[in-house]
């Protein structure tokens, strides 16, 4: 745990550093096209994922332009940015959701440590077991509690008796904050416990498989002031073992839980930093509006 | 500022009461439609009950038949003549009939069924030789019509079937207590006969059995195959686009057109048994498979795609994501569009007809291969017989077919149920 705090303020060191810095990265990255340049720091030491020039296109429609970020281990990186601005299609890249979308296609490149996931060789299978998924709606599975929980591990073969199972299952509903609600309850159906629980169940099942990397799709955007604050200190104790990457539309959720924070705007990626700048000091124009509600 | 509200409100007040008037028509127009329809059901099935009820009683006479030794000769039971013991205890009856006319007439009182139950009980007890015994034998249909009141004594002798003599021996017979109307068991144990007194259901149930049995084996796995593939698996481009268009006009393609093909495929080329409920099965599979196919898709549809998400999220692969989640929730779905696919199967009659399943056939069948034929067509050739009697047999039947649609949808509903109320 510890050395798991330390690399984050390591890296949160490196970003300072980084950002003093920055002019001299910035020229680095200086691309010809001006208006599609990322202002910022996109880039970390040590990263955990790496999306070089990533392009996204829906049939004809070009939804994400050149997106080039680093994801950085232990870090939890928010994506914000007006409604339809593709921060949710380029999460889905993260975990090659969008495959399921028959018209998407996906250009550039995505690592996830040094594994190229857009590899023909690459199984998308293992890949999201890797890369787990929170969704925007609780979607918990219309099986008990435990099944929820067990599912992940049950189909990759994580565990060989039952006695694991069941650890596994209680670990995860502890990490996620639930086994004091639901620990008598286990067989009851997951669909019956309440928004934010069946979010931190959504939650217990992604971390089940024991992934890298957990991909946030505004998950508190259905739930209430309380559930949401529950989700969002979970997601500060989650960050000490894994990466997370949050889409959310509140900002002062991205505040409250990010370290970095990526502002996108109609395909774009415009502007990433440590979050407490890109709140304090915003370098690009529709960043600023953006935060400070001139639009959005 | 008020003022305009004021009339705003004015103008809705206004509106209001033609607004609740259209309601209350449109409940009226939906009311009277539901009364309707359910008048004319109760019409149908009145008229079917009341008609067909009688048909599961059976009017009975009582002979004392003398079973003698000569007649009877124990070494060759099979080949006796049972029918002139009948006879004989027929006339004991009646005394002072005199006349070869007249004592045919008399015997013909009495089914021709009475001599096979004779040989059955002798044979089975062989020890009743030499002796008297009582014996409730069922009586021709004739009778049966005229003692439950279908022949009315009113009609002029020559335009009933039933004439003067007989009705006076009939009375005769009823006076001494030696006719009676018990239940029918012969209408639910006996296949199909010439004689409506010697007629049953149970050849065209059976048939039915398994004609269904095949239908519902084949066409309910293929049926979910397809749609899974074609839902989740196909590629979407022209071909799969052509075979959805031809599924859907499958469905509303006339039935006997089924029935041509079948005769063509199944008799003519691959050469199966005629008449067999195998066949039959195989064409009603055809028939039924684009309901199937059509309802199981609707509900694959149905199943939210946050369950799909949830699964592959997770990294189940997609056939894991298939069996595991989507499968189960679409089952109810699945399951209503089979049942509604079965029971129009068991209805079918006209693709059966193509394929020779409405001979003639007297047997209970006992397997896939046997001739058979199934209820509706059984109907189909009663409601075509000129005897009475066939008259209620025909709406006993189709109360029987009516009661074993209902015990389907019923178990479609149970079934829906219990799946959908795991969660």
């Amino acid at each position: 745990m510890a050395t798991a705090m330390d690399t984050v303020l390591d890296m949160r060191d490196a970003i300072a550093e980084k950002e003093e810095g920055e002019a001299a990265a910035a020229k680095v990255r200086k691309v010809d096209r001006d208006q599609r340049q990322t202002v910022g720091v996109p880039f970390v030491d040590e990263p955990r994922m790496t999306c070089r020039e990533v392009n996204v296109y829906y049939g004809e429609k070009h939804a994400i332009h050149d997106v080039s970020i680093d994801v950085g281990k232990n870090e939890v990186l928010a994506m914000i940015g007006p409604s339809g601005c593709g921060k949710s299609t380029f999460l889905r890249c993260l975990n090659r959701m969008n495959d399921t979308v028959a018209t998407c296609r996906v250009t550039g490149q995505i690592l996830l440590d040094s594994l190229d996931i857009y590899d023909k060789k690459v199984d998308v299978v293992p890949l999201r077991a890797q890369v787990g998924m929170v969704f925007q709606k609780p979607n918990p599975f219309p099986k008990s509690i435990f099944e929820n929980v067990a599912y992940g591990p049950k189909i990759h073969g994580l565990v060989s008796n039952k006695t694991e199972l069941t650890d596994i299952v209680e670990d995860s509903l502890k990490k996620a904050g639930l086994w004091d609600e639901v620990s008598d309850r286990l067989e009851q159906p997951g669909t019956g416990l309440s928004g934010g629980q069946q979010q931190r169940l959504c939650i217990a099942r992604a971390i089940a498989v024991r992934p890298e990397v957990i991909l946030m799709d505004e998950p508190c955007s259905a739930l209430d002031p309380i559930a949401t604050a529950t989700v969002e200190d979970l997601i500060t104790e989650l960050k000490t073992q894994y990466t997370i990457v949050i889409v959310t539309h509140n900002m002062q959720q991205a505040a409250r839980v990010s370290q970095r924070t990526a502002y996108f705007h109609l395909g774009d990626l415009v502007e990433v930093g440590p979050t407490d700048r890109i709140f304090t000091n915003p370098r690009h124009q529709l960043t600023e509006d953006y935060i400070t509600g001139r639009f959005g | 500022m008020s003022a305009t509200q004021q009339s705003t409100m004015d103008r809705v007040h206004k509106g209001l009461a033609a607004r609740y008037r259209k309601e209350k028509r449109f409940r009226l127009f939906g009311l009277s439609a539901i009364i309707m329809s359910l008048a004319f059901l109760v019409l149908l099935l009145g008229s079917i009950g009341a008609k067909g009820y009688t048909a599961f009683l059976q009017t009975e006479i009582l002979l004392d038949i003398h079973l003698d030794a000569e007649t009877l000769d124990v070494e060759n039971l099979a080949t006796a003549n049972y029918g002139s013991l009948v006879k004989r205890a027929m006339l004991d009856n009646f005394p002072q009939v005199k006349g070869r006319r007249d004592k045919r007439e008399l015997s013909k009182l009495v089914s021709t069924g009475a001599s096979f139950q004779l040989q059955k009980l002798v044979m089975s007890q062989p020890e009743l030789i030499g002796t008297v015994l009582s014996l409730w034998v069922p009586a021709d249909d004739e009778v049966d019509m005229f003692v439950k009141g279908h022949i009315s004594r009113e009609l002029p002798e020559s335009s009933r079937r039933i004439n003067d003599k007989e009705i006076e021996w009939i009375d005769q017979l009823q006076a001494a207590g030696r006719i009676k109307k018990s239940f029918n068991a012969t209408f639910f144990e006996a296949g199909d006969s010439r004689e409506p007194e010697l007629a049953g259901i149970r050849g065209a149930t059976m048939g039915s059995f398994y004609t269904l049995l095949v239908t519902l084996l084949l066409s309910f796995p293929i049926g979910v195959a397809a749609a899974v593939y074609l839902e989740e698996f196909a590629p979407q481009n022209r071909l799969t686009d052509l075979i959805e268009v031809n599924i859907n006009n499958l469905a509303a393609i006339p039935s006997i057109v089924f029935g041509l093909l079948g005769l063509a495929v199944f008799l003519n080329f691959m050469s199966l048994a005629r008449s067999s409920s195998l066949v039959g099965g195989l064409v009603l599979t055809l028939m039924t498979l684009p309901t199937i196919i059509i309802a199981a898709r609707a509900s694959l549809k149905s199943v939210p795609p946050s369950i799909r998400e949830a699964a592959l999220g997770v990294g189940a692969s997609k056939m894991q994501t298939i069996s595991h989640h989507i499968l189960p929730l679409a089952l109810p779905g699945m399951l209503t569009g089979a049942i509604i696919g079965m029971a129009r199967a068991l209805g079918e009659t006209a693709p059966l007809l193509m394929i020779g399943m409405v001979a003639f056939i007297v047997d209970v069948p006992s397997g896939f291969s046997d001739p058979a034929t199934v209820l509706p067509v059984q109907i189909y050739l009663w409601a075509d017989s000129p005897e009475r009697a066939f008259v209620e047999r025909t709406s006993a039947a189709i109360m029987v077919l009516l009661f074993l649609l209902l015990t389907m949808n019923a178990t479609a509903v149970i079934l829906r149920n219990k799946f959908e109320r795991r969660w």
